[in-house]
């Protein structure tokens, strides 16, 4: 499930040495290109972990289902919160769910 | 940071690196070996190689939403090492090694929890079990927190590095080497003590949504996970057992992802085309609780009977428990959720969709990998397995590699007591600078292969003839056979791989390394003359068990013939009880 890059949202993480979907790819597929905007190299080799999707700090990454396997266009979109996360989640018949829970706890 | 691509050997640089102890691969085991060795031994130089980041690696890199294996408090670890012989149809497995993992198992999920990791409890603190034996947890997390407390002890992580060979003294490993795929350099790491945490093989067989869709990687397993451990190992000689017990799952259809979420977590029974209930047919092996690869192989009976399609009947399901159910994916496959959104479905309407996956070679649900010693030391003096590519130990998962990661630590430790770096083999080290590099450096005229249409060729011929998803498991020696003569074929072809980049490199590396694991893999399956685990391993020309054949399989390279070498050795029962029930 191939990740899709907002060009008008990624500034390729000025800040960093590297973008961080860069950084964090298990694949290793993200490049950041000549005019400062990252892209996926070979769509077909993501493994739709959403890492990517995850880490983005201006959400320019949405991870997409390939037609071939489902229909257009269904959305799931990840907020990290200080020790939670926001998923919200759109059918393609446009129904709406929210899920919210904690991914951390307080360590010992 | 710009990847580099050099033009000649002389422009690539060579760094040296050394360490006591060198951990390959910074995933599940791997993390835990850095963290027990810090605690063992606080002045020890730690160092872990790793393909990806550390935050996001590996098996866990996209989460997990239970931990499969937790020992309650009326059970023993004799009682898991029981259970998990049972779900390999009594074996053979190494019941020593079990119960070392299993003595230690719940200290290590323990660790986990007190490091952050949130663990599902009832009201009265209570974790609570979804099954028998597995615990629910909101691991999204998970990775990020094994990552963070193995970068507190000090080690030096190299990210991005590529493993490709072992480092040799003899019969002895010293060390690995590699190449860094942002900064195109040539790694040398030399070290006392060596473990090979590099997690197992997926993509020696195609996956059923590979063609033409982008979905080449659709698989259950990390798709970045290769097999390169045990390449390494393979080309010292080192020996394997179990290959042949391939990691097959009832996995949700054209998604592949996790099933035992609904069947076990939701009571969510497997159901057929005319609505059957399908382990009914099963009940004298267990039913619902038969061994895994009985439920695992069970669709696709039913597709081959022409009764599919097959689904995990959710039908019952309250909102409250969908709610639950999905929130268990985000944790572990998120896409999973995005991908029922993409079919528009209501799943108390209409049931999820199931279906056999791609075979993997993984000695975390299976048992197939290296043949280890108690102390996790392979036939190669040095060098140390842990988690998935340590074999003999099936049903292992998170809390039992985090273990083995553990005891290959202190075994490790242990073993480089007055133990000094070797001296550097120039030689050793030029041939493999040239190895790796060549594919990069064949230059922009040069007619070659790309990595990608040689995987592409070795995982339809694994599939096709090597008892992959299109042939529902099976093959007979004549495939077999087959088989083997066409990886021989591209074993030589290899010298045609060309890269255009670094990240092309790896790949070529990649495929490599996966073409000789699939040649162990073959000879694994053409040596058990039974059929002793179907799904998993299925012959059709042996299609019963044959009890000469209750022993471990096992193969070896040897280093003058350059042939695998097979082998059997005996099974021994540790912990006593039937073999066939828990």
């Amino acid at each position: 499930m191939p990740p899709r890059i907002d060009a008008t949202k990624c500034d390729g993480c000025k800040a960093q040495d590297e973008p961080l979907c860069v950084q964090i790819c298990p694949g290793d597929l993200f490049v950041l290109a000549d005019n400062g905007v990252a892209y996926c190299r070979e769509l077909r080799d993501c493994w739709d972990c959403m890492s990517c999707t995850k880490i983005c700090p201006v959400a320019a990454i949405e991870t997409r289902v390939p037609y071939q396997l489902g229909y257009h266009l269904a959305k799931l979109v990840p907020m990290m919160g200080t020790n939670t996360i926001t998923w919200t989640c759109i059918d393609i018949n446009g129904k709406v769910e929210r899920f919210r829970y904690k991914n951390r706890i307080e360590p010992d | 940071m710009a990847e580099k691509k050099p033009t000649d050997i002389n422009e690539v640089t060579t760094e040296i690196i050394d360490a006591d102890l060198l951990i390959i691969g910074g995933g599940n085991a791997g993390c835990f070996v850095a963290i027990e060795a810090r605690k063992q031994a606080p002045g020890l130089k730690i160092v872990i190689m790793e393909k990806a980041h550390i935050n996001r690696s590996g098996a866990c890199s996209s989460g997990m939403d239970a931990i499969n294996t937790y020992i309650p408090p009326d059970k023993t670890p004799e009682d898991l090492v029981r259970w998990c012989r049972a779900q390999v149809g009594g074996g053979p497995i190494r019941e020593d090694l079990a119960l070392s993992n299993s003595e230690e198992l719940n200290e290590a999920v323990d660790d986990l929890e007190r490091w952050g990791l949130p663990i599902l409890r009832d009201e009265d603190g209570n974790v609570k079990y979804r099954g028998d034996w597995d615990i629910s947890i909101h691991g999204e997390q998970l990775k990020p927190i094994m990552a963070e407390k193995a970068i507190e002890t000090g080690a030096d992580v190299y990210n991005r590095v590529v493993g490709t060979t072992l480092l040799m003294d003899g019969e002895t490993c010293v060390g690995a080497m590699g190449f860094g795929i942002r900064n195109g350099k040539f790694y040398v790491f030399r070290a006392k003590a060596t473990v090979v945490s590099t997690g197992g093989a997926c993509g020696l067989y195609k996956s059923y949504t590979s063609d033409s869709t982008n979905s080449h990687h659709q698989t259950w397993m990390c798709p970045y996970n290769v097999g390169t451990g045990y390449a390494m190992g393979l080309r010292q000689g080192a020996e394997f057992t179990s290959m042949e017990q391939r990691w097959v799952a009832t996995r949700s259809k054209d998604f592949c992802g996790p099933i035992d979420t609904i069947s076990v977590g939701y009571k969510a029974p497997i159901i057929n085309g005319k609505g059957e209930r399908v382990m009914d047919n099963y009940e004298h092996l267990g039913g619902d609780k038969a061994p895994r690869y009985i439920r695992a192989n069970a669709p696709m009976e039913e597709w081959l009977a022409g009764r599919g399609p097959t689904y995990c009947d959710t039908t019952h399901l309250s909102p409250d428990e969908v709610k639950a159910l999905k929130t268990d994916y985000l944790n572990e496959r998120p896409s999973f959720v995005l991908f029922l959104a993409s079919l528009g479905q209501d799943i108390t309407k209409d049931p999820i969709e199931i279906y056999g996956s791609d075979p993997y070679i993984n000695g975390g649900h299976t048992q197939s990998g290296f043949w280890v010693d108690i102390d996790r030391m392979t036939t190669v003096r040095g060098m140390f397995a842990a988690g998935e590519t340590a074999g003999g130990h099936p049903n292992k998962f998170v809390g039992g590699c985090a273990v083995e990661g553990k005891i290959s630590a202190r075994a490790a430790i242990k073993y480089m007591t007055n133990l000094s770096l070797s001296e550097l083999d120039q030689d050793q080290v030029d041939r493999e600078k040239e190895r790796v590099f060549a594919p990069l450096l064949r230059g922009g005229d040069f007619d070659g292969v790309r990595a990608i249409e040689m995987e592409e060729r070795m995982q339809r011929l694994m599939d096709e003839y090597a008892g992959g998803t299109s042939q529902f498991y099976r093959t007979n020696e004549e495939r077999l056979d087959y088989a083997l003569k066409h990886l021989n074929i591209l074993r030589d072809q290899v010298k045609f791989l060309k890269a255009e980049d670094l990240h092309d490199l790896m790949l070529v590396h990649e495929v490599i390394d996966r073409i000789e694991v699939a040649e162990v893999v073959v000879h694994h399956l053409k040596f058990r003359k039974e059929t002793r685990w179907q799904g998993w391993q299925t012959r059709t020309d042996y299609p019963d068990i044959d009890p000469e054949l209750d022993c471990f399989v096992e193969t070896r390279r040897n280093l003058e013939s350059g042939e695998i070498e097979t082998f059997t050795r005996p099974y021994e029962q540790l912990v006593s009880g039937d073999r066939y029930s828990s």
